[in-house]
């Protein structure tokens, strides 16, 4: 379906925070560590992992929410490197984001949350057409007409989703970041919101980096996936290929500790369990970061990183000892 | 006999812009020993069925009716006195979120203790010590150092372990678990439900899971209750929910999850939103969402109909299909 040349390229990204650690002391704190991949036009990657392992970093850093401590960002074969590049760049990448509760301004009526990037970007000229670009983008989200005039508390968190969504579209972007965009909702609310983030994309053309933690989620909506732990990403696959053959010893954790909805499996199911936190990423582990809860772990684990290599064709796995657990 | 036997229960919260029926006659019984789970969507309801269990309701919150035995013992109408007994030492709750329901200006310990010095006759030592024994019990690693730390000191995982410490302190013979781990990652979320489950098997008491998973809900439970808007609307085993599933809802919901089956393909929502309690439906709560509905669904409410004796759904179309059953039985009619 979506042509092979990449769209957004991320070359080993890197956003390290400042913590204060003592009145005049500050130390950093990787929060992303080094993360490159590519994704092609049309395609949607999913981006996984649990909290504080820097997903959202991630998504946030491409965009230049947050100025990359290193790392390259390229968008259609350009480099996005001065503030020109970056406003020229955010007409064309757009963010979703998680609580549709507290992304929404609740003094503005829905017209004008869905205008003002329009009104930002004099994207108009003249009111009527201004309306119309309003109209049009409801229109694509499933919302009335009548509902433009009032205000963001007046909806359920569907269909504020919906509204969040429609304002991400007002730019007509070819890059989205979704952020958790279907965790807040509820169960019987997440698919049709998720039938509609793959409608657009049908309709638009549209490029989706799709962050969240629901694997069941990520797995029906993504084309590949990247696993992250620790700011690092340890493995990235066709979404069909991580979920039949995870290579990657978190990977496996991380898959078997969905809870299916079917009794019976969830009763024969070899759970793996992995002992103990993640680490604080103030003090990541040397080498490997999941060498702590890694039964597999050696002295090498400890030592140096774990190279991000191919193993087979587009499953992409960082550990040393891949060969010997899956063999 | 069972040991919690809930009647007919209707609770309310009385608000300026109307009554909200938040529980609208719920019925159902917990064996000894055994897993319900309770699942539905926010605000249908489950959360302030337990919490009219254990009366621990908001002010704006009251029981209207109905009946809640435990042991044979009428909790509705009891006196505070009667509740004190209850709460902690009988049941007891665990949150959802386990950053809010501790205490942050004090320690771990002094938490711990708290509870165990006002439900026990313990002295101090001894309450030290049971304390210290329940969080081994927990797998919490480092006790005695714990014992003197504070929430924040704490991941997630570990403060929800705490919570489950405390809980199980006294011996409970239920636990209510409300989403005990939602707020968890799914590797922590794994760590603390086989916690909970092998705590289960060792202490022989009941637990009450209330979930908006179903995945959870598989994996731990031997009963299910699914509610909307307040009332149940299929309730049986585990088993007889999953894979014979007889209301619309509940068909909806599990037809609407990604899986296996539907990668790749659309899925099936579920149309329309949840209903607005303010505005209650006259027939049906589902009716206005449900692609099944007749005329009978939007006019009037469904009895509770037995699907087989592990099993009961309150829908129109399990009762025609009933009545049909019943007529093609008999060839006069």
């Amino acid at each position: 379906m979506h042509n092979k040349s990449p769209l957004i390229e991320v070359k080993n990204l890197k956003k390290y925070f400042d913590i204060n650690v003592g009145m005049f002391r500050s130390k950093p704190l990787k929060a992303v560590d080094g993360v490159s991949f590519s994704i092609n036009k049309g395609e949607t990657l999913g981006l996984v992992g649990e909290s504080g392992c820097g997903k959202t970093t991630v998504g946030r850093t491409i965009l230049h929410l947050y100025t990359p401590t290193d790392g390259e960002i390229w968008y259609n074969g350009k480099q996005i490197k001065n503030k020109t590049d970056i406003r020229e760049f955010r007409k064309k990448a757009t963010m979703v984001f998680q609580d549709p509760y507290s992304s929404l301004d609740p003094r503005m009526t829905v017209s004008d949350i869905i205008g003002e990037p329009l009104d930002i970007n004099k994207m108009y000229s003249s009111k009527k057409e201004r309306r119309e670009r309003i109209l049009e983008l409801m229109n694509h989200v499933g919302l009335n007409s009548e509902h433009a005039s009032r205000y963001a508390h007046e909806f359920s968190g569907g269909q504020r989703q919906r509204i969040g969504i429609a304002r991400s579209l007002a730019v007509n972007p070819d890059f989205i970041v979704c952020d958790e965009p279907v965790s807040a909702l509820d169960v019987s609310i997440q698919a049709q919101v998720i039938n509609m983030f793959e409608d657009l994309q049908q309709k638009l053309g549209l490029t989706y980096l799709f962050i969240a933690h629901d694997l069941l989620v990520v797995r029906h909506i993504s084309d590949r996936i990247a696993v992250m732990y620790l700011g690092k990403i340890v493995e990235l696959a066709d979404a069909a290929e991580i979920y039949e053959r995870p290579l990657h010893p978190y990977s496996k954790a991380l898959l078997s500790a969905v809870p299916v909805p079917d009794p019976k499996l969830a009763r024969t199911n070899n759970r793996i369990m992995l002992s103990g936190d993640i680490p604080s990423p103030l003090n990541a582990p040397s080498g490997c970061p999941f060498r702590t809860r890694c039964e597999y772990a050696t002295e090498q684990c400890a030592l140096e990183p774990p190279e991000f290599k191919q193993v087979s064709k587009g499953h992409f796995v960082a550990c040393h000892k891949v060969e010997e657990i899956n063999s | 006999m069972a040991l919690l036997e809930v009647r007919d229960l209707h609770t309310s919260f009385f608000t300026d812009a109307g009554e909200v029926k938040a529980v609208n006659g719920v019925s159902f019984s917990l064996e000894k020993g055994k897993i319900l789970g309770i699942v539905g969507e926010s605000g249908s309801g489950k959360s302030v069925t337990s919490y009219s269990i254990m009366q621990i309701l908001s002010k704006a919150g009251k029981i209207v009716s109905g009946s809640i035995k435990l042991d044979g013992q009428e909790l509705i109408g009891a006196n505070e006195k009667v509740m004190k007994t209850v709460r902690g030492n009988k049941i007891s709750i665990i949150f959802q979120d386990p950053m809010t329901s501790l205490n942050p200006t004090y320690t771990i310990g002094k938490q711990l203790m708290e509870a165990i010095l006002l439900h026990t006759d313990r002295d101090k030592k001894q309450a030290h010590a049971r304390a210290v024994e329940m969080l081994k019990l927990v797998n919490v690693n480092e006790p005695e150092k714990r014992m003197k730390q504070y929430p924040f000191e704490l991941s997630g995982g570990m403060r929800q372990r705490v919570m489950i410490a405390m809980a199980l302190a006294c011996e409970p013979d239920i636990l209510i678990a409300d989403e005990p781990t939602t707020a968890l990652d799914v590797t922590i979320q794994a760590q603390i439900l086989e916690l909970m489950k092998s705590l289960q098997k060792e202490l022989g008491m009941a637990i009450i899971l209330i979930t908006h998973d179903l995945g959870v809900v598989a994996q731990m439970c031997d009963e299910v209750i699914v509610m909307y808007a307040g009332s149940i609307c299929e309730q049986g085993t585990a088993d007889e929910i999953f894979y014979n599933p007889c209301h619309e809802y509940t068909k909806g919901l599990l037809k609407s999850l990604p899986g296996k089956e539907n990668t790749g393909k659309r899925l099936e929502p579920i149309n329309g939103s949840p209903v607005d309690l303010l505005n209650m439906p006259k027939g049906c709560a589902f009716a206005p969402r449900c692609n099944a509905a007749m005329k009978i669904c939007i006019k009037n409410k469904p009895d509770t109909i037995a699907v087989n004796n592990n099993h009961h759904a309150r829908c129109w179309i399990n009762v025609k299909n009933s009545l049909t059953a019943l007529q093609g039985g008999d060839s006069s009619a």
